[in-house]
């Protein structure tokens, strides 16, 4: 199942965040103010860089935030948040992050849709600094078309 | 050929690798089967997997395999994934 459409609400430009764990948080807040999920998600999406590391930056410049399905989970759903000041997330490779997407699954066997429509989107290497450069939802709603 | 892409939630990453390797293999007319697993679940998935891929952090909790495990690095770049499949498929 492919993610519902992404609207306004779901996109927060130029947040200021001190370190990685708040900017996962306001993408937490996000899903949170879209219905997509509970409001301890966040948390469960810094617990899980906690345990596992900071393999979430899967790209230059981009962190994929995400917890297991579960209860905090309420519907799919994608936020966007784009950074005021870059954060490090201590990724060998791909720091400074500056666009944190939050994703929230609601079944395991329905994810490969909705990221197959944010390798669109991302597979494209401009969309990144294009995201990140954004001033207005309309133009991040623009970026992310292909999904 | 089975091919596991590795990530902490076996879905979100995991999903990304599976969804561009498949984009990479099918370019290189490779026929694989791609699954996206948790870390969790790694030795009922891998156990017959030829390509491990994943992200440096997974490397150690993955440990010993008959598996080529790959590190990628920047998910998105399918000319990456190609170069690294490549080699590990001997191609």
């Amino acid at each position: 199942m492919a993610l519902p459409p992404l609207t306004a609400a779901a996109i927060e430009l130029r947040a200021d965040a001190a370190d990685w764990r708040a900017a996962v948080g306001i993408a937490g807040s996000v899903l949170e103010r879209i219905g997509a999920a509970t409001g301890s998600y966040g948390a469960e999406m810094v617990r899980m860089i906690e345990e596992h590391g900071p393999y979430v930056v899967i790209a230059p410049g981009l962190a994929l935030a995400h917890a297991r399905p579960g209860p905090e989970v309420r519907a799919d759903g994608l936020a966007i948040v784009t950074l005021a000041t870059p954060v490090t997330f201590g990724h060998p490779h791909n720091d400074p992050v500056s666009v944190v997407l939050g994703l929230a699954i609601a079944t395991a066997d329905e994810h490969l849709a909705a990221v197959a429509g944010l390798a669109n989107v991302f597979n494209d290497s401009s969309a990144i600094t294009d995201l990140a450069a954004a001033t207005t939802a309309d133009e991040v709603l623009r970026i992310m078309a292909a999904a | 050929m089975k091919i596991v892409t590795i990530c902490g939630a076996g879905i979100g990453s995991s999903g990304i690798l599976k969804v561009n390797a498949e984009r990479v293999l099918r370019r290189l007319d490779i026929e694989a089967d791609v699954v996206a697993a948790d870390i969790g679940s790694l030795a009922q998935v891998a156990g017959d997997a030829q390509v491990i891929l994943t992200s440096a952090e997974f490397v150690d909790a993955i440990g010993t395999t008959f598996a080529d495990v790959i590190i990628v690095e920047n998910y998105f770049d399918t000319d990456e994934l190609t170069t690294k499949l490549e080699a590990a498929l001997g191609e």
